[in-house]
């Protein structure tokens, strides 16, 4: 008794019975299909984020701070000082660009019209470390820092909000009611990780030190700042940046090195790993209840094939009399269920990358459909076919052909 | 030859057991044509399937051939049926939806051969049963006496030492019944086929050379029949619808 045998004998079976075999064969049909989309969409997002976030480049660290000390006796609320961009400058210059930088919130206005975004300080060198390019127009200078012009340079989103299509070039805006010309307008870059660098409205630092910031931005006599952001020269040297950054915060808030400190210093390819783990599980959940559509589906196959040993009690009672053994029976049945959760598996992968596609011709999601979520989703298919289809053929193999072929 | 030693058969029905056969002991030589008779609950279809390796005695030895069965298991009791046993039933077992020349190629699917050998002895089957023609008929386009001989062909296909009949004719009218019977004693008139047939009615039985008489699970009687009829010859009368189990058609133990 050959595969090939058993297998007409299971197409037949199948065909005998086209509607019930079709209904069945869905359940597999759909938990695979569903399976294929849910994983491609997840993996399409992963491998979106991730890509942009490389592309910023594994170099970067960005050291931010201001949450209060939690084992501290003084309790100080901690923030991070210009001075500590000063001193961090003094050990590291030579190993990475430093480009301190304040936030604030702060109105934008162009007329009647307002960003939904937030005013940055910055200094030149913030354009390199973060690979930001200039449109149209100029980036911020030196000269801008010295002479605290009052100057602006648009993300292309503020750009858009503000000035709706007109050129802003030369124009002004109002930040906090002041007029700031716009010289310069970014290049729309997209999501880079959690942030987007289309939203900024960046000023030089010192203009915002003097007349945007107030007296939020200052601790005495001294200048506060949001964060850091560095690009080390030497990606290999990161480690070792990172761990310098470090030591020089403890020494100028006098901290020692079991104290908690308020401030983060991450790198980007930290981000990078915890944002990895993070769609990763996501995909993985995904998958996980599109899995369960599937064992729906095998609990419908067990179903319909212990039916179908019961409505065939007779032929099997007839088969071991002229010789059938129970091995063969049990693969008869057993090759019938595989059968239809191969081709459920077959048909729901190609459904399943159907409804991947579709989704990212709409543009809203990117679903990427790798070839082992199509191996997993098949294979899955294959052995639910195996694992629910076990029972009824090994129910049918135990039949004793005397009672079998009297079966009314 | 088939060489059955003091078979008892015991079955669990609840709490209570059945002994469906009582020591009954067994010899048929190649070439000759025995029915078993006997009335319902007598015993002779659990004999007929102990002859035929469906099922095994509970105690008593069983040979085929010299070789003893009797302790078998399953799949080397699947082996014996498909090489030395030929089965024909009552209500005939054809797989549906299947042509008739595939239902009488069925055992040999498990005794392996190859489709050219499959095709031209599955042919000649159903040439023996004169229904060459009907090859690539589906049971459903075939009428009972047909499909009964679907079943012969098929219980031939294998070249089997007996050919066992569990009421062949239960399910026919009285003509084709005999058209039935006739083809089995032209197998063992021309070819030495041994046969065996459970029957209930006393004018079948007495187309054979031997009639094995069981009542109450014990044989009762076992002797040849002087002149056996042919097959076709009229119905005498004092056997018009007699039968040994008058109520019922088919019988049932267990």
């Amino acid at each position: 008794m050959s595969i090939f045998m058993n297998l007409r004998i299971a197409l037949r079976a199948i065909g005998a019975n086209k509607l019930r075999s079709g209904l069945t064969m869905l359940g597999i049909v759909i938990g695979v299909a569903a399976v294929v989309a849910l994983m491609s969409v997840g993996q399409g997002a992963t491998s979106g984020i991730t890509s942009q976030v490389e592309g910023m480049g594994t170099n970067l660290i960005t050291v931010s701070g201001g949450r209060s000390f939690t084992s501290n006796k003084n309790a100080i609320i901690s923030s991070l000082m210009y001075s500590d961009y000063e001193a961090i400058y003094e050990a590291i210059s030579s190993q990475a660009l430093i480009a301190p930088y304040y936030q604030g919130n702060v109105n934008v206005m162009y007329g009647e019209r307002e960003a939904d975004t937030s005013v940055t300080g910055i200094t030149p060198i913030y354009g390199d470390v973060n690979s930001i390019e200039v449109a149209s127009g100029r980036f911020i200078t030196d000269q801008d820092n010295l002479e605290k012009a009052d100057v602006a340079v648009l993300g292309a989103t503020a750009a858009d909000d503000l000035f709706a299509g007109l050129n802003p070039l030369g124009r002004e805006i109002k930040i906090d009611g002041k007029d700031y010309e716009v010289v310069g307008v970014l290049e729309e870059k997209g999501i880079s990780g959690l942030t987007s660098i289309d939203d900024l409205v960046l000023i030089p630092l010192e203009t915002g030190y003097k007349q945007v910031f107030g007296n939020q931005a200052r601790q005495g006599s001294e200048y506060k700042i949001s964060g850091l952001s560095l690009s080390v020269i030497d990606a290999e040297k990161v480690d070792t940046v990172m761990t310098e950054i470090d030591f020089v915060l403890r020494r100028e808030h006098d901290l020692t090195l079991t104290d908690d400190m308020s401030f983060t210093i991450s790198s980007q390819s930290q981000m990078l790993e915890s944002l990895d783990s993070i769609t990763g599980t996501l995909t993985t959940m995904l998958g996980a209840i599109a899995g369960i559509s599937l064992l729906v589906g095998g609990i419908g196959i067990m179903n319909i094939t212990l039916v179908s040993v019961r409505e065939r009690t007779r032929e099997i009672g007839l088969r071991k009399a002229v010789g059938a053994t129970r091995w063969v029976i049990l693969m008869q049945f057993l090759i019938e269920t595989l059968t239809l959760s191969i081709l459920g598996g077959l048909l729901g992968v190609l459904i399943g990358a159907g409804i991947a596609w579709g989704v990212s011709t709409t543009g809203l999601m990117t679903a990427t459909v790798t070839a082992s979520t199509v191996v997993l989703s098949f294979l899955m298919a294959i052995l639910v076919g195996i694992v629910f289809g076990l029972y009824p053929a090994y129910q049918a193999a135990g039949l004793h052909p005397i009672e079998a072929l009297r079966y009314e | 030859m088939i060489e059955a030693e003091n078979i008892i058969k015991i079955f669990k029905l609840g709490l209570s057991k059945v002994h469906a056969l009582k020591k009954v002991s067994v010899k048929v030589e190649d070439g000759e044509m025995v029915a078993i008779v006997g009335p319902s609950g007598s015993g002779k279809s659990t004999l007929m399937s102990i002859l035929g390796c469906l099922d095994v005695p509970t105690r008593g030895t069983y040979r085929i051939d010299g070789k003893p069965v009797d302790q078998l298991k399953g799949n080397q009791l699947a082996a014996i049926r498909g090489k030395k046993i030929g089965f024909v039933f009552q209500k005939f077992n054809l797989l549906p939806r299947t042509s008739a020349l595939e239902n009488v190629m069925l055992p040999l699917y498990y005794s392996g051969a190859s489709t050219k050998e499959r095709q031209i002895k599955a042919e000649k089957a159903l040439e023996m049963v004169g229904l060459a023609d009907r090859a690539k008929s589906r049971p459903n386009q075939l009428s009972g006496g047909e499909m009964q001989r679907v079943a012969i062909a098929r219980a031939l296909i294998n070249e089997p030492a007996i050919l066992l009949a569990d009421e062949p004719t239960g399910n026919l009218d009285t003509k084709t019944g005999e058209e039935i019977i006739g083809i089995f004693q032209r197998l063992n008139r021309d070819t030495g086929q041994t046969v065996i047939y459970v029957t209930h009615d006393p004018f079948i039985a007495r187309h054979t050379n031997r009639i094995i008489h069981l009542v109450d699970g014990r044989i009762v009687n076992d002797e040849p029949v002087k002149n056996p009829l042919d097959a076709g010859t009229p119905r005498p009368d004092d056997l018009l619808g007699s039968s040994w189990n008058s109520e019922d058609k088919e019988d049932s133990e267990k």
